[in-house]
């Protein structure tokens, strides 16, 4: 997604199981901070991970009932940018069908949720959708230094 | 097991300072709803959520907090948050909650605001 070398690879396989979100992202956390991350962007990259895995328990109507999240610690010579995927083998869905979430309307209406892809898009630089029949993928990723070196 | 969110109320006259510690998710967001909803069964119309114990929330807890909003709008109350994360701060502007619940940086603030 970033074109950067894949230095190091770090995969995990979790349940769709309560809290297990708070799992991936302590993972997260470990390997945002490993690359030297900013704490305030380690905690974006631990709320971005745990909404893309609520999304996935929730949504995905996975048989296995379980994520695979691979991490990958990318750069040229030392990692300088995080990147996640975490992918089920649930039923897929039209990424172009998910309507983008208003506050004016959730306030009004009668579902308040749906928010998980726009939260993950406005903390991570990156995010990627990749679904169909046999699963969805979502890769995203975060640099070190940020989109404009910020923080 | 990530522990239950524990919760903390101040309450004073029409103000109450709800105050949480832990993980905001669905029994979390449950459980300040239930709070939130007597004191406002109790009279009480200014609310500030302090979340100065609150390090990680998800959205399903926010789309809980975003119907203790809509009830505040309902009844012609202020909502305000207060002590959020960087991070958190963020995802509330991301979802458009800062329109409808001003964010201070601490319970100092939000309380001298919305006692006047």
């Amino acid at each position: 997604m970033t074109g950067r070398t894949r230095l190091r690879e770090v995969k995990l396989t979790l349940p769709m199981a309560p809290d297990m979100e708070v799992v991936a992202s302590q993972a997260a956390s470990s390997l945002a901070n490993f690359i030297g991350m900013s704490p305030d962007r380690v905690d974006e990259v631990r709320l971005a991970v745990v909404e893309c895995c609520i999304n996935a328990f929730e949504h995905s109507r996975s048989a296995d009932r379980k994520v695979d999240i691979t991490f990958g610690l990318l750069g040229e010579g030392e990692p300088d940018t995080l990147e996640i995927r975490v992918h089920d083998d649930g039923v897929g869905f039209s990424v172009t069908d998910v309507e983008e979430p208003r506050i004016e309307a959730k306030l009004r209406g009668s579902r308040k949720r749906g928010w998980g892809l726009k939260i993950m898009q406005g903390l991570m630089d990156e995010v990627k959708v990749l679904s169909g029949a046999t699963g969805t993928t979502v890769v995203m990723s975060k640099a070190r230094g940020g989109r404009d070196g910020e923080r | 097991m990530t522990e239950a969110l524990k919760l903390t109320i101040d309450r004073r006259d029409s103000l109450a300072v709800i105050q949480t510690e832990g993980y905001i998710n669905n029994q979390g967001g449950e459980e300040i709803a239930r709070v939130a909803y007597d004191l406002l069964e109790g009279g009480c119309r200014r609310l500030v959520l302090d979340l100065t114990g609150t390090k990680i929330i998800n959205s399903i807890g926010i789309s809980i907090l975003i119907e203790i909003i809509e009830k505040m709008l309902e009844v012609e109350g202020k909502l305000a948050f207060c002590a959020l994360t960087p991070t958190i701060e963020k995802t509330f502007h991301i979802m458009g909650l800062a329109q409808y619940a001003t964010i201070y940086p601490d319970r100092a603030a939000a309380v001298a605001e919305l006692a006047t």
